[in-house]
């Protein structure tokens, strides 16, 4: 079973909180940069077609 | 120090009067405007924007042609710079979410066919550095290498910092046909912007690269809270460094950075700037680099190409995401500008 969503991909804040709309549209034109399982910051490299992120605890994301 | 427009000239001419000037100057004679003269352009207002876009087009088609140069590029190594260019989200130096991760070879000649795959007759490889050490240079004779023997039909460029002439030469060397160092900004705003080198260092590696028989690639990021007169210096320092190619950025805002706050260029500003850079540099590529997506649009976009743009990034950047390339090749397609072909960039 996969771990809930707790934190927003871009600003690494808790989703609970509100005001994430902007971080849903920012999320359209850039990768997401904190995991949303556990908020460390991944590693992530953008090449011209894709993206992948990665995070040490939580595994590989990579663009759908 | 360069003079203001109204040093050079005494009096404002009426604002139509500059295009007229244009029209005769660049467009028939080819003779670039000079930096009183881009000042009166950017100055113009959006009632003459149409017919500023139709001439900065016109000169691009007369001096440079239809084609359209496409290119991608990749970050070889991500975050983590020393410098503390104020736009930047690679910089080690600001609480930016971005971290520090290379590329390996494998992983980067995937991304050369990512680019080749799209058309594009040119893959320009980047690392967030000052200046690039052993390491970084091991593994660009490693990459290019990999790259040319896998990826046919693709030029490489590099876009590795502040060089010194061994690595200049080492470059020349591995084959790299293109080399990108920007000026960013107008010397006398660059100390707004970064503070950790100089303008003129930079200046200095591009001079270097010129004289290297590499091509020149050095463009700029507009609406990081410059002056129009500071942004007609810099078209004229960009005229006077004679880039074979001038890629414009416009500042995408980063979380974390300096300039993270600064809002966006509005879209109209945006094409007058590129039709003044176009009437400031005639013959130059002009490319579209980071940042269109967000302030111009999907109409913006086509307005630019035919306001004096003639080159694209497509697909990502280094680390924002961009346009799907088939969108901008459609975008091509449907304004009849063919995809420059390799054989004719040699």
């Amino acid at each position: 079973m996969s771990e809930a969503q707790v934190y927003c991909g871009h600003c690494g804040e808790a989703l609970d909180a509100s005001g994430h709309d902007a971080c849903r549209e920012r999320l359209r034109m850039e990768p997401p940069r904190f995991c949303v399982h556990c908020r460390r910051r991944m590693q992530v490299q953008v090449t011209p077609t894709s993206w992948t992120a990665r995070c040490v605890e939580h595994g590989e994301l990579s663009s759908p | 120090m360069s003079a203001t427009a109204e040093e050079q000239h005494g009096t404002t001419p009426p604002a139509s009067d500059i295009l007229a000037i244009a029209r005769e100057q660049v467009l028939e004679r080819g003779v670039p405007l000079d930096e009183a003269q881009i000042l009166q352009v950017l100055r113009t207002g959006d009632d003459l924007l149409p017919e500023l876009l139709e001439l900065a087009h016109e000169v691009r088609m007369k001096w440079c042609g239809p084609e359209v140069e496409v290119e991608g590029i990749v970050s070889i190594k991500t975050g983590g710079c020393p410098e503390d260019c104020h736009f930047c989200s690679q910089s080690g130096q600001f609480t930016s979410p971005v971290r520090s991760v290379w590329l390996n070879i494998p992983e980067l000649v995937k991304a050369a066919e990512q680019t080749a795959a799209t058309g594009a007759t040119e893959f320009c490889i980047v690392a967030a550095v000052r200046g690039p050490d052993e390491r970084l240079m091991s593994q660009m004779r490693d990459g290019v290498r990999a790259i040319k023997e896998s990826v046919p039909g693709i030029e490489v460029a590099a876009s590795i910092g502040m060089l010194t002439q061994e690595q200049v030469d080492d470059l020349v060397d591995m084959g790299i046909h293109r080399y990108n160092h920007n000026l960013e900004a107008a010397r006398s705003y660059f100390p707004q912007v970064v503070s950790t080198h100089s303008w003129e260092e930079r200046w200095d590696t591009c001079l270097m690269v010129r004289e290297s028989g590499m091509e020149l690639c050095c463009g700029c990021l507009v609406g990081m809270g410059e002056t129009v007169e500071q942004r007609a210096e810099l078209a004229a320092q960009l005229g006077e460094l004679q880039p074979d190619e001038v890629p414009l950025n416009f500042l995408n805002p980063r979380p974390g950075t300096p300039f993270g706050d600064l809002p966006l260029m509005e879209s109209s500003e945006a094409l007058r700037t590129i039709a003044a850079f176009r009437l400031a540099l005639p013959r130059t590529i002009l490319r579209y680099a980071g940042g269109r997506e967000l302030t111009l649009g999907d109409l913006g976009t086509r307005e630019g190409l035919l306001g004096g743009i003639n080159a694209v990034i497509v697909g990502n950047y280094l680390t924002t995401l961009g346009r799907d390339p088939q969108e901008d090749l459609d975008l091509l397609a449907d304004l009849k500008m063919p995809i420059k072909a390799l054989s004719s960039s040699l």
